[in-house]
């Protein structure tokens, strides 16, 4: 049997998670690896969230927020795209694929674009494998 | 009664807790009067074999500073635990890897090639590295293990309470010697410091709004005497780091680099600091912000100097 990557997804309320809606309802298709928490903000996304996620059994993470310039509260993507490019930083160096952790933006009105996202993580998630949660201790 | 029974142990550790129990001055002869101490190899000549003769139980409290990277430490970690009966993480070390713990970027062999084959003062042309056993005329001659990981003593062992610092400084020592010679020792549990708060809370810069369009290393700059280090743009871990130290390295012109550990609630002390440096970064453009960003070279050593094993991820993929 084929690996079959688990990935978090943390979508922002306003505008990624009415995009996943609007995918739903549009019987759009897109892989069933995604497990999605809903946020109020992208801006509420700590990094810690990321790490713990990958260390309990996320294969990969995927956080969406609202086009910059959208945000509901302003600048709450913005913050994100902060964070996230600093967490990416120290991925890097933690030996994590950049693959593995992800933003991008969603509007309301992209259910198309949400699936779009959805299958092309997955499927890259797919090809590096499982996260190797003990980080190859051995003793 | 008899005196309570105290000892002390170092492991993977630079030696600097012990002297951050010499640093209590005068006090250290209260408790000596206070206390006998059973066990204490930088200071005593007494043997583990002396310690493998006490009954379980029988020292009262162990002070142990030093994290856990060794097959020996690991034994004396269990050892000391069966023995005493309220065991105490001291430094830095003890409580979340320490500087020790940033080995955990690498793992065994990587660490063996760069000590014994790569550095460029050493001359090893038959690549000679360690071994924990070797078949000498004389007889069988044995080394500890190397762990791969480096691993705090409350993931090794059972822990009562914890003493932060690199060292501890002096008043955190004592308040919680003194809270032992005296037998009115916090829950168990406790991290002890005199703050409950950040080391910012301690600290008498002046502090104003944090936009930092660029971070710099501590040689670059000369800061300014009155004003936040954050502000301007050193990266301090004190906004991340539990109060008690007096904020002794922001009042002398160096970032807090997080020895005390973290705040309250925090499961991570790294991703914390991070996330607090990241959102004072006063850009919306992408390519700026990953400008400003790559000013911070080395993420893991600065957001985690201290607490790499004691973090989410607890080490790198190597």
């Amino acid at each position: 049997m084929s690996f079959e990557p688990t990935i978090l997804g943390i979508l922002c309320n306003w505008c990624s998670y009415s995009g996943a809606d609007l995918a739903g309802t549009s019987r759009k298709k897109y892989p069933a690896n995604i497990r999605i928490i809903r946020v109020m903000c992208s801006g509420r996304v700590d990094p810690v969230f990321i790490l713990k996620a990958l260390q309990s059994g996320a294969d990969g993470v995927l956080v969406l927020g609202c086009h910059p310039g959208d945000c509901h509260y302003t600048s709450g993507n913005y913050k994100a795209m902060r964070r996230m490019e600093m967490l990416k930083k120290l991925a890097e160096q933690m030996g994590i694929e950049d693959d593995r952790i992800r933003l991008d933006w969603v509007a309301a009105s992209e259910g198309d674009r949400f699936a779009e996202i959805i299958k092309d993580m997955t499927e890259k998630v797919k090809k590096l494998g499982p996260f190797p949660r003990d980080g190859g201790d051995n003793g | 009664m008899a005196k309570p029974k105290v000892a002390l142990y170092w492991a993977a550790s630079c030696g600097g807790c012990d002297i951050g129990l010499l640093e209590i001055g005068e006090n250290l002869l209260k408790l000596i009067d206070a206390v006998d101490i059973v066990f204490w190899p930088v200071a005593m000549d007494v043997k583990y074999k002396d310690v493998e003769a006490m009954e379980d139980g029988s020292i009262d409290v162990c002070l142990f500073n030093g994290s856990i990277r060794s097959s020996e430490q690991e034994h004396i970690a269990k050892l000391l635990r069966a023995k005493s009966k309220v065991m105490i993480a001291y430094g830095a070390c003890a409580y979340q890897g320490g500087i020790p713990g940033l080995a955990n970027m690498y793992n065994r062999e990587m660490l063996m090639e760069r000590a014994y084959l790569e550095t460029p003062s050493t001359e090893n042309p038959d690549k000679v590295l360690p071994q924990t056993s070797y078949q000498a005329p004389e007889g069988e001659l044995t080394l500890p293990l190397l762990f791969d990981t480096v691993k705090t003593l409350a993931q090794t062992v059972k822990v009562e309470y914890i003493i932060p610092g690199c060292p501890p400084e002096a008043e955190t020592t004592w308040m919680a010697l003194e809270a032992l010679i005296n037998g009115n020792m916090p829950p168990v549990g406790t991290v002890i410091t005199d703050s409950v708060k950040s080391v910012c809370d301690e600290c008498p810069r002046k502090r104003d709004v944090k936009k930092i369009k660029k971070f710099h290393r501590t040689y670059e700059i000369i800061p300014d005497p009155e004003i936040c280090l954050l502000e301007q743009g050193l990266p301090c871990a004190g906004i991340a780091t539990k109060g008690g130290c007096g904020a002794r390295c922001p009042k002398a012109g160096m970032p807090c680099t997080g020895c005390y550990g973290p705040v309250d609630g925090v499961i991570d002390q790294g991703a914390h600091f991070m996330n607090a440096i990241a959102s004072v970064i006063d850009s919306n453009d992408p390519e700026e912000i990953a400008k400003i960003i790559a000013d911070i070279r080395d993420p893991a050593g600065t957001f985690y100097r201290y607490s790499l094993p004691d973090s989410v991820l607890r080490r790198a993929r190597v």
